[in-house]
């Protein structure tokens, strides 16, 4: 009789990647979504749950790990991607997932964050915007738009806000993205591409905030507006949008130009979306409503830019393996004797 | 004309110079010479901060002090017996520490008047023609133009020949006490192998030094210094940062866990993270963070995947890492907190030696939290201390602080180091599977030590969440019932306090087991304390020394000991910080002695200090 016995590959769902502790965010909360399509796209990524960690900082979106039965730790604000960083580059078989939101990694992080960008560890990086500060109850944040009313801005915020993917851009970030929490489908997209991206991938996710900033982002989220206002790109097609998809971005210059199709205007005159064109991605980030710009943009969402850079978990394990085939394993002994050594005798 | 040879028992050299004078070179060559002759020694460098402070003013001084001797010495020596001066401020600096009589060699164009002014010196007075160092026998050497002289027929400028000056003054200290000069030759081969002109001018500086000594008749006297009577073995010189970066490798290989060095650059720890960054061979990741959190919190990351997470710092750095090492007391998680003191508060005094930080180590974060804390004494004993802290961080499942200061870290000594075989195997185990009777994985279930298993990413069936926010015990859910938070913060404590009983009990390093007075000291005052017994029970005083290499917990007998004396005296190079714990937790009426100068304690001034504590009685 055969001793080996067969491991037939198990088919997870959903279900299997939630825990039986009870997920507490505000109801109507944006974050129960993006739970939702993590949990729903994790069966599909080919990644065993073992080798699956997620990290968080502090923050509303920080409780994040708790609900996933994968690997995960709710670490201290602002510091989920060093340590993502450090869990990366000493196991790099594992499958890290930072979850963090604006205040969490573009403020008390920020440091963090732009490093781990341009070393391009391969993680997942899901910056939950809800422009605002939610679990302290509602000051601003660093995405918060000026004169913004909040507890500590009583007379509106002076603070000029963070175009987060322009600074994930300006970090060498090898994977940019954009989505939304009331988005379903777009959002399991964008989670598998970013998990697909060998490399740092940066997503910025935009969450509702129903306490404290509520409707933040309905422009891009309603159905009455949301096809004026998004922008959604894909590989290789033509910037259109409107809700009877009669609008189109063209590119004069260095600069994006709306217009309107007909009228001697085709698909064929508009920008052609290339995920890999690092400097049309540079303008692309730049389409988010600058005062300093006359002309009202929609917002683009989906992948803006992605391209291939060696990761640092990658170089730092080559560096040993080639020490190790040029000069052998380490001796201790060796080590410990040194090169200048006198005895002293009995 | 013949010269005699007289043998000496202890010599004291102090190399000083501008920081741009190669001293530190000249000084550390001086000293491998040494060592191979099987001769004890100990050697406190003294650099300043600036790279490269102004040319000739007092802060650029930059020394060097070896002590050597045929006896077994245990410090760098109060006063010195020969001093080298390349200028007139290294002399001002350090003519106060020569003895009466002692030797100064110096260089007398670095006594030219741009110099003289330069130190401080009033306008027309040069220390060389007046009468101030009658005191001492004051030998003048000419050694730029010596050494542009030797090096005539060589194709370079004056600037690079002049880079050569210490070289002659090496080989003239190496013909004063009657050396052999091949180590130094080799070193410089290796150095400077591909650049043969540099190579070539200075061992021709080296050896014009040499020859000037014999035959100037300089001395009718070469010096030399016997064998020190060491326990037999084999030995090497060792820096204390050298020490911590081999104890480290070492329970990296004896642990089977690999090692992953978080760090940021700041005097005077950053020497660890360059040694550790070399040995690449050992599998060692070293990552140089962006900051100071990012270094100890890219080894929470590390330790958290089943790696010996490990970050160094000073004290500055401590403070930024307060916040994550309260997180991994939550996580209960291996971590190595390395802390190379020097002055503070603040930047302080980023190259000085300071006993700063037990407070912080033992108290500077937020909330209840209780971590191991251990000390190494001399550069050499970096290595167990090292050792140790891992072993205890890998065992009880905390993170452990080590202590070391700028005077260890740069100070060397003779190693009578270790064979891999005999370093004990430092045993870890992860959970790799549920027990038979376990439903489902309690990460917070704890052994009799009070330790929870450590299980790692990539193991099936183990998955769950660990954080900051308080858990309950056994399950590790977030709990905010009050019953629960009490018993965790009780639990922690316990753990911690639990280690006694894994650690050896203190024991007396000299002295009479009861007396008058017991000196208890941590770190790098313990070579001081030692010469100061050794020298006091010679003179039939009772005393004793105990150094705690432990100090949180503290050995269980320890506070046995301190009974066992009429006086507890504890010298410290601080405003008083041990002996604030000593008198909370045993109530003694300890008294302290304390140097607050960025320099060490002196066996001088712990004498004084024991005498005048019996005197008053």
């Amino acid at each position: 009789m055969s001793t080996i016995t067969e491991t037939r590959p198990v088919t997870l769902t959903a279900k299997d990647f939630a825990t039986d502790q009870e997920v507490r965010w505000c109801p109507g909360c944006g974050d129960y979504s993006i739970l939702a399509q993590v949990q729903k796209i994790m069966p599909g990524i080919g990644v065993p749950k073992e080798n699956i960690v997620i990290i968080s900082g502090i923050g509303c979106s920080s409780r994040f790990p708790y609900y996933m039965n994968t690997y995960g730790m709710h670490s201290i604000h602002g510091r989920a991607t060093a340590i993502a960083s450090g869990l990366k580059a000493s196991r790099p078989e594992l499958s890290v997932w930072i979850v963090s939101g604006d205040g969490d990694s573009l403020s008390i992080g920020g440091n963090h964050t732009i490093h781990l960008l341009r070393r391009n560890f391969d993680v997942n990086l899901l910056m939950f915007n809800n422009q605002i500060y939610g679990l302290t109850k509602g000051q601003y944040s660093p995405t918060s738009e000026k004169k913004k009313i909040t507890k500590s801005t009583p007379y509106g915020s002076i603070d000029h806000p963070f175009n987060p993917l322009a600074l994930a851009l300006g970090a060498d970030a090898t994977f940019i993205g954009r989505s939304m929490d009331r988005d379903p489908k777009h959002l399991q997209t964008m989670l598998t591409r970013s998990h697909q991206h060998k490399g740092a991938s940066f997503l910025e996710i935009y969450q509702n905030c129903n306490i404290f900033n509520d409707g933040a982002f309905e422009i891009f989220t309603e159905k009455s507006t949301k096809m004026e206002e998004a922008l959604f790109l894909e590989h290789g097609k033509p910037l259109v949008y409107g809700t009877a998809r009669d609008k189109g971005i063209k590119i004069e210059g260095l600069r994006p130009v709306a217009v309107q199709l007909g009228n001697g205007v085709s698909e064929d005159d508009l920008w052609i979306h290339d995920e890999k064109d690092f400097y049309k991605a540079q303008v692309l980030v730049r389409m988010f409503d600058d005062p300093q710009q006359s002309v009202h943009f929609p917002r683009p969402f989906g992948v803006f830019y992605e391209t291939e850079r060696a990761c640092y978990e990658d170089i730092m394990q080559m560096q040993i393996e080639e020490t190790i085939a040029t000069k052998g394993a380490g001796d201790l002994d060796k080590l410990l004797r040194g090169r200048e050594v006198w005895e002293i005798a009995g | 004309m013949i010269t005699t040879e007289e043998v000496l028992q202890d010599v004291v050299i102090k190399f000083a110079g501008d920081s741009g004078d190669g001293m530190q070179l000249t000084g550390s060559q001086f000293t491998n010479n040494t060592a191979m002759l099987g001769i004890d020694l100990a050697t406190f460098p003294d650099f300043p901060a600036e790279i490269r402070a102004p040319i000739g003013t007092l802060p650029g001084v930059s020394g060097f002090q070896l002590h050597f001797s045929s006896n077994r010495i245990f410090t760098p020596g109060d006063d010195c017996d020969v001093l080298v001066a390349m200028n007139a401020a290294a002399l001002k600096v350090n003519v106060k520490n020569l003895k009466k009589g002692g030797k100064i060699i110096v260089n007398t164009d670095g006594f030219d008047a741009r110099n003289l002014r330069l130190a401080n010196y009033p306008d027309g007075i040069n220390p060389l023609e007046d009468e101030s160092l009658t005191n001492y026998e004051v030998i003048k050497i000419d050694v730029t133009k010596l050494t542009r002289e030797a090096l005539k027929d060589f194709e370079m400028g004056t600037k690079e020949k002049d880079r050569a000056k210490n070289m002659f003054v090496l080989g003239f200290l190496y013909w004063m006490y009657n050396r052999n000069m091949d180590n130094t030759i080799n070193f410089l081969t290796e150095k400077f192998g591909k650049k043969d002109t540099i190579l070539q001018s200075n061992i021709k500086a080296l050896q014009a030094g040499y020859n000037y000594a014999d035959t100037t008749e300089t001395f009718t006297t070469r010096f030399s210094v016997e064998k020190a009577r060491m326990v037999k073995g084999n030995y090497r010189n060792i820096m204390g940062n050298q020490a911590l970066s081999y104890g480290l490798i070492a329970a990296s290989q004896k642990s089977g866990l690999q090692l992953f060095l978080g760090s940021y650059p700041i005097t005077p720890a950053s020497d660890i993270l360059h040694e550790l960054s070399k040995h690449k061979a050992f599998g060692i990741k070293t990552f140089q963070a962006e900051d100071e959190i990012a270094a100890i919190t890219s080894a929470i990351g590390a330790s958290y995947g089943g790696s010996l997470g490990v970050t160094t710092t000073s004290g500055p750095g401590m403070a930024l890492k307060a916040e994550a090492m309260g997180l991994a007391i939550m996580l209960e998680i291996p971590l190595l907190i390395i802390n190379v003191q020097r002055g503070g508060p603040s930047t302080g005094l980023p190259t000085k030696t300071e006993q700063s930080d037990l407070l912080q180590a033992y108290y500077g974060r937020n909330g209840e939290s209780p971590m191991p804390v251990i000390s190494a004494s001399t550069p050499s004993d970096c290595f167990g201390a090292v050792y140790e802290a891992v072993r205890i961080a890998v065992q009880h499942m905390t993170p452990v602080i080590l202590l070391s200061d700028g005077f260890i870290a740069n100070g060397s000594e003779p190693w009578k180091f270790p064979k891999s075989d005999d370093l004990h195997k430092i045993e870890v185990k992860f959970k790799t599977e549920l027990g038979d009777h376990e439903e489902k994985f309690q990460p917070y279930l704890r052994d009799e030590k009070l330790v929870r298993p450590w299980a790692i990413p990539g193991t099936a069936g183990l998955e769950h969440r660990v954080g900051g926010i308080e858990k309950q015990n056994i399950t590790g859910n977030v709990s905010y019932d009050p019953d629960n938070h009490q018993l965790m913060v009780k639990i922690r404590e316990e753990k911690v306090e639990k280690i006694a009983q894994f650690i050896p009990e203190q024991k007396l390093d000299n002295g009479l087991e009861k007396g008058k007075v017991l000196i208890l000291g941590w770190g790098s005052t313990y070579g001081a304390i030692k010469s100061a017994v050794n020298e006091l029970l010679a003179e039939g005083y009772e005393v004793a020394h105990a150094h705690l290499r432990y100090v949180r917990p503290f050995p269980k007998n320890l506070g046995d000991i301190l009974k066992n004396y009429e006086h507890v005296l504890i010298p410290e190079i601080n405003n008083g910080q041990l002996i604030k714990i000593i008198r909370d937790k045993f109530l003694i009426d300890a008294k302290g002695y304390n140097k607050i100068m960025g320099i060490p304690i002196t066996k001088g001034e712990i004498i004084d200090e024991v005498k005048k504590i019996i005197e008053e009685e």
